[in-house]
Order: structure tokens, then C-alpha cells, then sequence
């Protein structure tokens, strides 16, 4: 695809959003739709355009493959990780109310620009924090996982033509 | 701590998974993948010695149960988990020599992984209480399995692995077709749940296109006769250890899963009164276990063969719930549990061939009983156990299964029953036969004994399959308690 | 007549499902039935999310009307667990007076997010495994790889 120059541009106008779109899926997840599946599929979809316009050798430079390999386990960790701390916290796995910390959790003070009594939540606890937690962990996997799938095709491709 | 064991169950194997993908270490893998099954096996054996306190139920994340999803162990679940994870075990602790042999180096950590994912995924779906869960659950089993299976050295262990993965993913997908009608049913995914409000809707349409997909989805995935063809390429073409776990572990589960079907969530007045479900399972297994039996002496590969008889036994686990009475799910439960031991087991063996003499057709085992006398001497046992002789598990089940046909009058099935029983010491005869009354083959002569790191698990296996066949309280007394409460007998004291 | 257009929703879904099987059955080529066995699996998640829509149903997002339960806590994760049934009973007896929202039953399609993610890991399984068949046979024809197995 090198020859196409006009590809290569938009691609590299494209990724940077297709990114940022990913992340705001992501981190939007746990007040409206999105979350860690969706969230990581857009992310895997921009390294895979990059993959598919630049060649596997680029994307390998930018997500190595031992790097995504480990990745993958350590999402799944990430989430595992969550119930456990739950469990060791006294509760239930996965019961995040376990998670409530009480630290920062509202900013003290200067937050009177705020409309009406909202509540600012500045540090996530509890459920909050639980999903975030779990979505995290399901959003780095699933990066890992489709971006990884997308190398052991188009690498095995390389490897046998 | 202690009533977190039923998520322990769960939890420990599927977080090892992953974080042997992280250590990536071939040895140190192997050696906790050992540690963490052992463990398991423990929490399991735990679980089933609490059941006499009543049945265990665990809220996940704290949410109060038809909402949330409820763990649910109880007598059967338990019995269940323990020799799912008890085999589990003891074949990984058999494994090392095999997979060293088999499977190339590199792929070690992921084999192990892919292992305990697959065990995560039978244990899940003995234990939990959701419906959905289950399928998600089946998947997580059968998609490891699939990947353990296409390890398998020759060329044909990819084709073997996709076409289980065909069959089984149109298996999966139509148990979760039926969960689909039934939760459109009942609104409510938890098993207990659905129980209590199918009564409103028993009868409709819907409930019948529900059953029914779910019990074609569940036979497909325990093999049951006409829907076997999955499974001698996928046991023959598997890496030893895969097809000893495998083997002995995942068609019971699924045979689990039907239990719970029945029994729990539609009831047996609906399955075997309203629908002739009781004579359709008696006429497919009683024809699959002579098709599968006579197709099991033809064989010229050992693997093949005890694949076949595999079919052929999970006939004998469908009669006994076909019967639904006490008796006959005490023997179908029991039966489970004997076949386990036994056919792991003998796998177990085949394995300790695969690795001395390299090849499993007959023709090449010719004389091993000379050159490795305790494996072949294992098979004997085994194969006893097989065909049911007394004082041998096999015994046991059949004998189980014997009296409750005949309590029901049933006398057909009980003459077929045990007509059937010749067929398996022909096959079984055949193997003996070549082992010890035959010329020796070249590779056979060659062969050195197996190593003792295999061969004492197998001894174990097999040495059960005597124990259990002699002393039955944990065996058939516990199997019996399940069966009780399935039907909801409600059984006075403990265990026996 | 009207009923058997308005159940034009499962006419659709058993359509597609037979077809996926149909492929699934009688294609000899393994890429084929792959795409069969995504069709049969996609009719699945047609069932179940057609079976969650409710007439009428808004996104089950929860507006700020309904109190902080933005970050609600177990209890009231119960009341949320309750709307649900409501909703889901909604579905069969429609005449439910709109007091509240109304709004579409989301667990299918919760359920149905990861029957697809279980339907990913399928396919790229399955398509692996072609892969490897097709470095060792040569083909992907089911008929010419059974061929060259009796013939070996």
C-alpha cells in the first residue's frame, strides 16, 4: 500500500481519533454506552489499519508481539485481580462495594462552580471503581486478543508465500 | 475464608491461566500448573464434605440471587467437581513425560494455560446456578478443548479439532437458542428461578421448541449415539494427555448438564411424562451402546477403540436417568464416576504406549506385554472395570443399573444390558490378546517400561477403579444422596 | 395473517438460521461453513435481541430523574433488578400503563455482547485451524482432504 499516498494520509489523520474515540468509549462505559469489549475492538481496529497500510514490520515496531502476547493475560489479570481484591476485602468476589476507600473521593474545597449540589465523585470507590477496574482489564485484553489474532494471520501469510 | 470456597473452585484456575502466560517458563509453569490443580481438588473435596450441612450457595459480587448469579453447590454438583478436578489433577501429574514428547517446547505454557482454562470452564458449569453462565461456560471448555485438541502431532489433529469445533459450536448454539425461548418465557435466567415460574407457561409451544433445542444442544455435546461423529477422530488425533482429560472428564459434564435440566429446571413429570423423552433415551442409548460397541471391536487403533467405547458408555449413564427413580439416576451418577476412573485410566495407559512405542495401531503393540508387563497389566485392570466384572467400579454401576431396570420390569433392557457387556470383552479380549498371546512387533520388542513418573499415577487411576469397586460409600452412597435430592426425596442423616 | 407478519421478526431470524445451518451442513469448502456457522450464530443474537426490544422502549439508561442512582449501591441495584422483570413482563402483556419509562429490556442484549465475543473466539479458532489445515493438505475442500487422508 505504499503507493497510495492518499491512504497513508488519511490513515494517519484517521488513527489518532479512531484512538481517542476508543478511549472515550471506554471511559464513558460505566455512565452510558460503551465499555471495555467495544472500547477495545476500536482500539485494535487503529493498529490494525496501521498494520494493513504500513505493514506488519510497523505495527510490530509500535505494539510489539511479546508485548501484546503478555498483555492479553494481563487484562484477564487485571479483571481476576479486581474480584480477588473484593474477596481479600471481606466480601464477595466481585462485590465492589468492598472497593469504597474514602480517600479523595470529593475535592474539599472550590468546587462551588459546580451547579446545584452535584456530587463530584474526584476518585472512583466502590461500584464505580469496580467497573471501572473490570472494564479496564476487558478493554486491554481485547486489544491485545483482536490485535493479536490480526498478527497470526497476516504473519503466517509472510511466513508460508 | 471458608465460604469462599465455591468461587475458589473457579477463580484459582482462571487466574493461573493467564499469569502462565505472563511467567512463559516451561518447568516452573508445569510445576504450579500441578500445584493449582491439587489445590482445586482440594477446595472441591472440601465443598463435598460441607454437603452434609446442606447445600452451599454463593452470591457472585454480592447480589441478592434471581438477579444476580448464584454459585450452587449441592451433593451432585460437588460430586462432580471433585472427580473432574480429581482427574485433572492426577493426569497432569502423569503429563510431564507425554507433553515433553508430544507437544513442541514453545507451546508448553499455552498447553498448560489452555488446560486449566478448560478445566475452569467444566468445573463453572457444574457450579453455577445461572442458566446463561452455563453456556458461557460450555464455550469456555469446548474452545480450549478444541485448541488442546489441534496440538495432536499429525496432520489430521487440525481437521479432528475444527470439525468438533463445527459440531460443537452448532451444539453450544442451540443449547443457548433454548435458553433463549426459555428466558423469554420466564424473564428470569437463574435455574431455581425458571423452576418456579415454569409452571405458568408449562405446556405452551415455546417451552417444547426450548426443550428441545437444549437437549439436542446437550447431546451433541456428550456424544450421545447418532450424534457422536465428533468424537473418535477428535480422542484419536489429541495428544495423549488431552484425550485422558478429555476423555474422562467432559462428556460427563455434560451428561451433568442434562441431569440439571431435567431434573431441575423442567421437571421429569414434563420430560419423560408429557414427552416420551424416557423411551427415546432408552431406544438411542441402547442402540448407541451396540453400534458403538461393535464399532469399537473393528478398530485397528487403540485410542479409536476406547473412543468408540466411550460412546458406547455414555448409553449406560443415559438409561440410568432415563429411568428416573432413584435407582436409575443413582447408577446413571454412579456410572459417571466409575467411567471417569476407568476410562481416564485406560487412556492413561494408551499414553504410556504413545510414549514407549510411539504408534497406538494394534498391529505395533503386538508382544508389549512382555516388554512393558505393569502398563499392559494396567490395561487388564482397566479393561475389567470396563466390561463391569465384580469387584471393579464397572461392576458396581451396571450392577446398580441392573437391579433398577429390573425393579421396573424393564427386562428387555436388562438382557440387552448385559449382552452388551460381551461386546466390551471382545474389544477389550482383542487388546489382551495382542498384548500378551501375540509375536512380538519390532517396535514392541524395543520398547523399555514406562517411566515410573507415569506409570504411578496410572497405577492410582486404575487402582481406584478396584477400590471403588469394592467400598462404595463415596462412590454410589454419595451418587444415591444426589439422586435423592434430585428427586427430591428428602434423606434423613448424612452420606449413606 | 397479521400474526404471522407480526412475528416478521422471527421469520427473519429463522431464515437466517437455516440458512447458516444449510451452509454449515452442505458446504464441502471449510471457509463456507465458517461463514455458515457465523450466520447460524447471528440468527442467535437476532432472537435474543429482538426478544428484549419493547415496544415503544427508550436506551435502559437511568435519567437523573430517577435520583444519584448513577452510582447506586446494592440496594439499589435490587430496585434496578425489579424494573427489569417489569420490563421483560412488559414485553408479554403490553397493556402496562406508562407511568414510568418504558424502556427495552437490556440484559439479551448484554447476553448477546458476549455470545459475540464467544462467537470471535470461535471463528478465529476455527479459522487457525484452516490455516494449519491448509499448510498441511494444501486445500481447503473438505472431499479432497478426505481423499488424500484414505488415500494415506
Amino acid at each position: 500500500m505504499n503507493s497510495f499516498p492518499i491512504i497513508r494520509v488519511i490513515t494517519k489523520l484517521l488513527i489518532p481519533y479512531i484512538l481517542l474515540f476508543g478511549l472515550y468509549v471506554q471511559f464513558h462505559g460505566d455512565f452510558g454506552p460503551g465499555g471495555g469489549f467495544q472500547a477495545g475492538v476500536i482500539f485494535a481496529a487503529a493498529l490494525i489499519l496501521y498494520g494493513l497500510v504500513y505493514g506488519l514490520p510497523a505495527v510490530h515496531k509500535v505494539a510489539p508481539p511479546k508485548v501484546i502476547e503478555k498483555l492479553t493475560a494481563l487484562g484477564l489479570l487485571v479483571y481476576a485481580g479486581t474480584g480477588l481484591a473484593c474477596m481479600l476485602l471481606g466480601g464477595n468476589f466481585l462485590d465492589y462495594d468492598m472497593l469504597n476507600h474514602g480517600i479523595l473521593t470529593e475535592l474539599p474545597v472550590a468546587l462551588d462552580f459546580l451547579p446545584g449540589d452535584t456530587p463530584y465523585h474526584f476518585l472512583p470507590e466502590g461500584q464505580h471503581l469496580g467497573i471501572f477496574l473490570v472494564e479496564l482489564g476487558v478493554g486491554i485484553t481485547v486489544t491485545a486478543v483482536m490485535t493479536m489474532i490480526f498478527y497470526a494471520f497476516a504473519g503466517r501469510e509472510r511466513v508460508t508465500s | 475464608m471458608i465460604e469462599q470456597l465455591p468461587i475458589l473452585v473457579i477463580v484459582i484456575p482462571l487466574m493461573a491461566a493467564p499469569l502462565f502466560v505472563l511467567i512463559g517458563n516451561r518447568k516452573l509453569v508445569l510445576l504450579l500448573t500441578q500445584l493449582v490443580c491439587w489445590t482445586v481438588f482440594g477446595v472441591a473435596v472440601s465443598l463435598l464434605s460441607r454437603m452434609q450441612y446442606g447445600p452451599i450457595s454463593y452470591e457472585l459480587g454480592g447480589w441478592p440471587s434471581p438477579y444476580g448469579i448464584v454459585y450452587n453447590v449441592d451433593y451432585l454438583s460437588a460430586f462432580v467437581m471433585v472427580f473432574v478436578s480429581g482427574l485433572g489433577a492426577i493426569v497432569i501429574t502423569y503429563a510431564p513425560r507425554s507433553v515433553d514428547k508430544e507437544i513442541h517446547h514453545s507451546k508448553h505454557s499455552l498447553f498448560y494455560a489452555s488446560y486449566l482454562l478448560c478445566m475452569t470452564g467444566l468445573l463453572g458449569m457444574c457450579i453455577t446456578g445461572d442458566l446463561f453462565n452455563v453456556f458461557v461456560f460450555l464455550e469456555i471448555s469446548s474452545l480450549s478443548s478444541y485448541a488442546l485438541i489441534s496440538l495432536g502431532k499429525t496432520r489430521r489433529a487440525p481437521l479432528a479439532a475444527l470439525h468438533y469445533l463445527i459440531i460443537g459450536t452448532v451444539g453450544a448454539t442451540f443449547f443457548l437458542i433454548g435458553i433463549g425461548l426459555l428466558y423469554q418465557m420466564t424473564g428470569t435466567l437463574n435455574m431455581a428461578d425458571i423452576a418456579n415460574r415454569i409452571q405458568a407457561v408449562e405446556g405452551s409451544r415455546t417451552m417444547l421448541v426450548a426443550f428441545a433445542f437444549m437437549t439436542v444442544g446437550l447431546f451433541i455435546k456428550m456424544a450421545v449415539f447418532p450424534l457422536h461423529t465428533w468424537l473418535p477422530n477428535a480422542y484419536t488425533y489429541a495428544p495423549s494427555v488431552v484425550t485422558c482429560f478429555i476423555a474422562a472428564t467432559a462428556t460427563k459434564v455434560s451428561v451433568y448438564a442434562f441431569i440439571r435440566l431435567i431434573y431441575v429446571i423442567f421437571t421429569p413429570q414434563f420430560a419423560f411424562e408429557q414427552l416420551p423423552l424416557d423411551q427415546a433415551l432408552m431406544a438411542f442409548s441402547l442402540v448407541g451402546i451396540f453400534v458403538a460397541s461393535a464399532a469399537a471391536i473393528y478398530q485397528t487403533n487403540i485410542k479409536r477403540l476406547l473412543a468408540y467405547s466411550s460412546v458406547a458408555q455414555i448409553g449406560y449413564m443415559l438409561l440410568g436417568i432415563s429411568m428416573s427413580n432413584v435407582g436409575g439416576l443413582t447408577a446413571g451418577i454412579t456410572h459417571m464416576f466409575n467411567h471417569a476412573l476407568i476410562k481416564g485410566g485406560l487412556f492413561m495407559v494408551v499414553g504410556c504406549f504413545a510414549l514407549r512405542i510411539g504408534s497406538l495401531k494394534l498391529e505395533d503393540l503386538r508382544g508389549a506385554g512382555k516388554t512393558m508387563p505393569l502398563t499392559s497389566f494396567a490395561w487388564v485392570v482397566g479393561g475389567l472395570g470396563l466390561i463391569g466384572v465384580p469387584m471393579t467400579a464397572g461392576f458396581v454401576s451396571k450392577w446398580l443399573l441392573l437391579t433398577s431396570a429390573l425393579s421396573l420390569e424393564l427386562w428387555p433392557v436388562a438382557v440387552l444390558m448385559l449382552l452388551s457387556s460381551l461386546l466390551a470383552v471382545v474389544y477389550i479380549w482383542r487388546v489382551v490378546e495382542i498384548l500378551y498371546f501375540s509375536p512380538a512387533s519390532h517396535l514392541a520388542q524395543t520398547a523399555k517400561e514406562a517411566p515410573m513418573a507415569m506409570l504411578i499415577p496410572t497405577y492410582v487411576v486404575i487402582g481406584s477403579t478396584i477400590v471403588f469397586g469394592c467400598w462404595t460409600v463415596y462412590s454410589a452412597g454419595i451418587a444415591q444422596a444426589a439422586a435423592k435430592s434430585l428427586l427430591g426425596i428428602s434423606q434423613m442423616g448424612g452420606v449413606q | 395473517m397479521t400474526e404471522f407478519l407480526g412475528l416478521y421478526n422471527y421469520w427473519i431470524v429463522i431464515f437466517l438460521m437455516m440458512t447458516g445451518f444449510y451452509i454449515v451442513i452442505a458446504r464441502e469448502n471449510l471457509i463456507k461453513t465458517i461463514i455458515g456457522l457465523n450466520i447460524f450464530q447471528t440468527s442467535v443474537f437476532l432472537l435474543y435481541i429482538t426478544m428484549g426490544k419493547v415496544t415503544h422502549g427508550t436506551a435502559p439508561i437511568l435519567k437523573s430523574s430517577h435520583g444519584g442512582e448513577s452510582h447506586g449501591g446494592k440496594s439499589h441495584g435490587a430496585e434496578h433488578g425489579q424494573d427489569l422483570h417489569a420490563a421483560t413482563e412488559g414485553h408479554i402483556d403490553l397493556s402496562v400503563d406508562a407511568v414510568t419509562e418504558i424502556y427495552s429490556n437490556p440484559i439479551p442484549s448484554v447476553l448477546m455482547l458476549t455470545a459475540i465475543v464467544v462467537g470471535i473466539a470461535t471463528t478465529a479458532l476455527a479459522l487457525a485451524l484452516v490455516v494449519r489445515i491448509r499448510e498441511e493438505y494444501g486445500t481447503i475442500e473438505e472431499d479432497e482432504i478426505l481423499e488424500m487422508d484414505r488415500n494415506s
